[in-house]
């Protein structure tokens, strides 16, 4: 078993796990933060992303005990005071969404994109998205409101 | 995944002792190769031994015409790094081709070098640019270094620490890339070297990355597309799967080959 201590959400969290628990395990089911969703097996779609020391990552492919001492941010924390994040609120906007489930992992990979491109390019998108896969919008309204997000950004 | 002992170590000198007390004990880098292959339950190591924290295999040093990166810099260090852009912006475009960006917030350059992945870019760079893989106990020359699909000639227990690229006169590297997962269905780097013109293939070998003498030789005398056109790659040793047949992958190699050279030179 190891010993963990890490920020998620802002808040201090410890915890005894499995050395083997992975980090989106540890979020969903010690800390019942189900936001973070897992979608396959193979590290390849990008529902788990969450943002570790403030950068998107697989979190289905990280041991939480790999994750000690860092700052974890899920799709539970970006909203700020009640008001949401500019990729929240776009992707409401923009419809970029029919199932969802994919729209967790989609929000938290726009909001690291838009650290490192403000103003990103259609290339810088769909490459920025590379690691996320949808299975029913066919990616069109991600991709405006991955634009839209950008200028409710600059606002 | 079946169950491990997960430690952190604190120095190198540490996570050498414990992978030598333990002969099923692996290093853990990035993870993006390791716990996939544990998730999957292909492997069952007893120890993982976090190596990606340590301070001896962290940095990148550009200095008398060398450029250094630490073992466990990530893809995405390396990609950003204004260093890297300046001296050897081949390397920094490659590594950005990697995955996706989550996956290269984690990857390394160590942990791709040591895996040796038949599919992978990084080793293709390596190879191309005549670079140093230094361990914690030797240095060894890349083309001692690949040794077949997923194999090197690192022993257990053996870490790499770091890798030495000498800055070659003018490099690129073009891929296909398997359009899910981003690895190389063929992907060649050429390197304008001290040592002459070398040029590594990646994706497309039956064992794994390999130097194409014969686009050596023709590019030393004209680096350009039409010099890699009249050449033929004998498809024998070309892997086939599920993503290309043996001849289609040959063919590849010509093309990306020729992009690269056009990618030097300006000429088609
Ligand atoms: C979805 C996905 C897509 C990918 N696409 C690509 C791609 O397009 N191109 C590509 O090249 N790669 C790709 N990869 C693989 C990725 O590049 C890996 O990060 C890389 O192969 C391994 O680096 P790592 O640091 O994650 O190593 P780890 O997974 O931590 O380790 C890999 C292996 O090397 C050993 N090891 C690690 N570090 C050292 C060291 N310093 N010394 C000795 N042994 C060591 C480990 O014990 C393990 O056996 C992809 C991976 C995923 C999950
Ligand atoms: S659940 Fe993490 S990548 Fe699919
Ligand atoms: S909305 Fe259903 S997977 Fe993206």
């Amino acid at each position: 078993m190891a010993k963990i201590t890490l920020t998620v959400n802002g808040e201090k969290r410890s915890a005894e796990v499995e050395d083997r628990t992975l980090l989106a395990n540890f979020l969903r089911d010690t800390l019942n933060l189900t936001g973070t969703h897992v979608g396959c097996d193979t590290s390849q779609c990008g529902a788990c992303t969450v943002h570790v020391d403030g950068r998107a990552v697989k979190s289905c492919t990280m041991l939480a005990a790999q994750a000690d001492g860092a700052d974890v941010l899920t799709i539970e924390g970006l909203a700020k005071n009640g008001k949401l994040h500019p990729a929240q609120a776009a992707f409401t906007e923009c419809h970029a969404l029919q199932c969802g489930f994919c729209t967790p992992g989609m929000i938290m990979t726009t909001a690291a994109l838009l650290k490192d491109h403000p103003q990103p390019t259609d290339d810088e998108i769909v490459h920025g998205l590379e690691g996320n896969l949808c299975r029913c919008t066919g990616y069109l309204n991600i991709i405006k409101a991955v634009k839209r997000a950008a200028e409710l950004q600059g606002k | 995944m079946y169950a491990f002992q997960y430690r952190k170590a604190k120095t190198l000198q540490e996570a050498v002792d414990w992978l030598a007390k333990d002969e099923e004990a692996r290093p853990l880098s990035g993870g993006m190769t390791l716990l996939p292959t544990l998730k999957a339950r292909l492997a069952q190591p007893s120890q993982l031994i976090d190596i990606a924290g340590l301070a001896e295999l962290a940095g990148i040093e550009n200095k008398n015409g060398v450029l250094t990166i630490g073992a466990a810099t990530r893809y995405y260090q390396i990609a950003t790094s204004p260093v890297v852009r300046e001296v050897l912006p081949a390397l920094a475009s490659l590594v950005s081709t990697v995955a996706d960006p989550q996956v290269r917030n984690r990857g390394t350059l160590g942990g791709s070098v040591a895996n040796n992945d038949p599919a992978a870019d990084s080793p293709a760079a390596v190879l191309a640019l005549n670079a140093t893989v230094i361990t914690n106990k030797r240095e060894i020359a890349a083309d001692d270094f690949f040794q077949g699909m997923f194999t090197t000639a690192l022993e257990p227990g053996e870490l790499v620490v770091k890798v030495a690229f000498p800055l070659p006169r003018a490099a690129a590297y073009c891929k296909f890339p398997h359009p899910a997962s981003g690895y190389a269905v063929a992907g060649v780097f050429i390197a304008q070297t001290a040592a002459g013109v070398r040029v590594a293939v990646t994706g497309a070998g039956a064992s794994g990355v390999f130097r194409w003498s014969e686009a050596e030789q023709a590019l030393a005398k004209d680096m350009s597309a039409a010099a890699i056109d009249k050449l033929t790659l004998a498809a024998d040793d070309i892997n086939e799967d599920i993503h290309g047949s043996r001849e289609y992958r040959a063919q590849l190699v010509k093309v990306m080959a020729g992009r690269a050279a056009a990618a030097i030179s300006g000429k088609k």
